[in-house]
This record gives C-alpha cells, structure tokens and sequence, in this order.
C-alpha cells in the first residue's frame, strides 16, 4: 500500500512538473489584420485582441480570434462581414493549431533575429485547412516579437459569395500576424 | 486477496504514468491558450436590415459619416386592375437622405409628393441590445420628426397660419433581435397635427406600430409592420396601416419591396390619413430603394 501511494504522488508531481515545464509565451494583445485587393475595391481589417502562445521547447504554436473584433474603417462592411459572410454568431472564433519547425534553433536567452517554417491547421466557420508559411521571430530583452504572412482563399472556408459581390472579394486575401509574446512562468 | 488488489493498485498506476508521459511527449493539442472567454460585452448588430421596417422607422442608425440615400414609391392601388397596371400608373414619391452625425444620432431630410411635403427628423439611439456581463435585452431609440405640407392655400383668403402647414410625430422605438433570423419592435408613437378638419378630431393622436421581420436567406428577410391608432381620434373612414414585404441587400443597396394600404411615405401620412382597406383591396405596391454613401 505503502509503495502504491508513493508511485501515486510521484505520478502526480510528475504531471505538475511535466505541465509546468517553463517556456511558455503568450499574450492576449496580438494582432491579425487582413486585406483583400481587388480592381474595385480594397478591404482590410485588423484584430487587436488575439490570443496566442507557444511553447519554446515544443515549439508548438497556437492563436484564437474573435471574428466579431475585426475593426473595419467602414461600419457597413464590419456588419456584413459579421452578418453575411462570416456569420459570427454561429461561427465565433477562428484558430490555429500548428508548429513552429526550427524552434530548436531559436535562442530566447540571446536577442536576435530567426526564421523559422510554421505549420499547423487554420480553423475557420469550423472547416480546417493546412497553411504553411515563414515566421520571423525577433528576440529583445526577453520579449519576442514574431510575424508572418499567408494567403487564404475565402471560398476555402465556406464563406459564401454573391456573383455580384464576387469581384469586390479576393480570392487570396493576405492575412498578417504581429504579437508580442512575453514569457509566462 | 489484499495481494491481489496490491498488485492491481501498482499495475494501474504504473499505466497510469505510461499514459501521463505519453500523453505529454507526443500530443499535438495542449492547450497553451487560457481560451475559456471572459464573456465580454457583445452588442447586437443588424436587428433589422435598414432603417426603415416598411412605413416606419427601426431602430437602425447609420454608423457615424454614413450617408444613406432613398428613393421611395408608393403606387396607385393594385385592384383597379389592368387598365391602370395595378397601380402603377399612379405613384407617391419620398426622395431623402439620412445621415449618421455619431453612429446614434441620426438625422435625415425628405421632400415627398404627397402634400408636397418637406420632413426632417432626428434620431438618437439611447439604449443597445447587448449579451455578457450586464447584458440588455432591448434596443431603445427616440425618433421625432416633422413635416411641412407646403400646397397652396385651399382658401387664400383666410388668414392663413404658417404653423398650420406643420405636423410632428414622436417615437419610442423597442426593438430585440431574438434569434440571429428573428426581429421585432414595438413603437409608441405620438403625433401632433397643428390643424385637423373639424373639432371633432383631437390634434393629438396616439398610436403604436408593431414590426417584425424574419430572415428568410442570408441577404433576404421578410418584413411585417402595423400601426394600430386608438380609436375616436380620426375621422371614421380612417384605416390603420398595415403592410409587408421584402429587403434585399445586395452590398451597399437595400431594397424594400411591399404592399401596403397607406400612400404616404412619412409618419403623420401613414399614420393618421390612411384610408385604404386591405380587405376591400385597397393596397398598393410600394418600393424603398436605399444606398449607402461613406465619407
């Protein structure tokens, strides 16, 4: 019985430590803006309320958005973006799930500026798709800042389109990254 | 026994650990983000496609520099049949604008046929539907607007008054979106009309309109509105408005098509000198047509 409850607390303070294993950065001021270039009209939007971390020893990499905070300059085009194409109520959130490749090569004790693949699934109106770009990952004083662009079809996503808007809309909207992550012990 | 149960306590914590550690090196799907949201406050947008139901007002405002353009017609009545294509022979016309001074103080101008009427009217949103912490369950807004009829005299030789030609009618528009689909309002409303026919009618008549609509496809919804006016305040052949119809969005434009029996396109119009019987046919069809200008 004895040895029992001794594997017992073992186990448990090596969940607590494995779950605590430091490294994780995050914040919840992040910032996604996208744009839309068309002939006829240009769009963009920025979020600057996202939520996202990663783990610096995983190198795993994670966002969540709320479609309802991207600020548009023309009120009209926020409510039919949340109303018409995106249908924020029953469709809240966007997210990524996803890795950053070269983690191991990035030194978070040393400023300085890296490079790194990031891989993972871009979850939108609940439909998933794989995305692969660059991210550039600044280190300064203990805060990282990273970036990266990628583009994504919006008929991709089941965001649906009418013939007549259709040409206002791109087909490769230009979606941008830009946080500042701050170590979480 | 005790052996027994010994043994299987240190096997099962044994897979236990397994799992632990398993579980950890190779899982994809930790969560790193603390995402259970702190509900945040939430207003609620498009409770109705514009800022008119059909007749009336809803309690939509233009956002702040918006400027909305419209174009109304109401056409003759449809069971006059052929000869006069349903109607469409004969047609009132409001042609106006509103705009947004701050996305909840709206104001608009119109000139309308009828009457030959020149209306203003000021808008101010005093109250937003929301969901979160504190939430509100109703949008609240306060419409007042007032006409000029600007016919000659019929009797020249009167001493005719200036303020004769003015009318005013107030609102207080109630309004919750109640599913994503399903809208509706209630507005008490109160208009003065500076001269009535006889003394038998009051210058003050009060009247509520309820509204609704329901989204029938993403960028389609059907539009129900009713102004029920308490009785003895107009003249006995008077009729309450009723009407219903379409929106339409396609973009910047909002078009709303319906039937009604009331011809005029402004409050004190529709409200107080409708005539019309829908159950006589006296309706008519009717289109507002609306465009959105950003500065």
């Amino acid at each position: 019985m004895k040895k029992s409850t001794i594997l017992f607390l073992a186990t448990l303070s090596f969940y607590a430590f494995m779950n605590h294993g430091g490294g994780i950065y995050k914040t919840n001021t992040g910032n996604i803006s996208f744009y839309s270039h068309t002939p006829i009209e240009d769009i963009r939007a920025v979020n600057h309320k996202v939520k996202t971390a990663f783990s610096s020893e995983s190198g795993q990499l994670q966002f969540s958005c709320l479609i309802k905070d991207f600020e548009f300059k023309k009120a009209l085009m926020q409510e039919h973006f949340n109303e018409n194409y995106m249908e924020s109520t029953t469709f809240p959130k966007a997210t990524f799930n996803g890795n950053i490749k070269s983690i191991a090569a990035i030194d978070f004790s040393k400023d300085g500026t890296y490079t790194s693949e990031v891989i993972g699934k871009l979850t939108i109106k609940d439909v998933s798709k794989e995305v692969a770009t660059t991210g550039t990952f600044v280190v300064s004083n203990g805060v990282v800042n990273a970036k990266a662009t990628f583009n994504v079809n919006p008929y991709d996503f089941n965001v649906k389109i009418p013939k007549m808007v259709a040409p206002k809309i791109s087909k490769s909207i230009e979606i941008s990254v830009d946080s500042d992550y701050t170590h979480n012990h | 026994m005790r052996n027994f149960i010994y043994n299987f306590h240190l096997k099962f914590q044994l897979i236990a650990v397994l799992i632990a550690f398993n579980g950890y090196v190779f899982s994809q799907d930790l969560n790193l983000i603390d995402d259970n949201d702190t509900e945040e406050k939430t207003y609620t947008i498009a409770t109705f496609k514009t800022n008119r139901i059909v007749n009336g007002h809803s309690i939509e405002t233009f956002a702040k520099n918006e400027f909305d353009f419209k174009i109304s017609h109401r056409f003759g009545i449809v069971n006059n049949g052929f000869y006069d294509l349903f109607g469409l022979d004969q047609a009132s016309m409001r042609m106006g604008g509103d705009f947004g001074i701050t996305d909840n103080l709206n104001i608009g101008f119109g000139r309308s046929t009828v009457e030959k009427t020149y209306d203003g009217f000021v808008k101010y949103k005093f109250l937003k539907q929301s969901i979160g912490p504190k939430p509100i369950p109703l949008t609240g807004v306060f419409m007042s607007h007032m006409g000029i009829n600007t016919l000659k005299w019929s009797h020249p030789e009167r001493n005719n008054l200036f303020s004769s030609r003015l009318h005013f009618t107030h609102q207080l528009l109630l309004a919750r979106k109640f599913s994503k689909n399903f809208s509706a309002q209630i507005t008490p409303t109160l208009t003065h009309l500076n001269i009535v026919k006889n003394n038998n009618l009051s210058n003050d008549v009060f009247s509520v309109g309820i509204g609704a609509r329901q989204k029938l496809f993403t960028r389609v919804s059907v539009n129900f509105e009713y102004f029920y006016v308490f009785p003895d305040q107009l003249e006995s052949n008077s009729s309450n408005a009723l009407s219903m119809g379409f929106d339409i969005e396609t973009g910047g434009h909002v078009f709303q098509l319906f039937f009604t029996n009331a011809y005029s396109p402004f409050e004190k119009g529709f409200i107080t000198d409708t005539k019309g019987k829908w159950i006589d046919g006296d309706v008519r069809f009717g289109f507002n047509i609306a465009r959105i200008f950003d500065f």
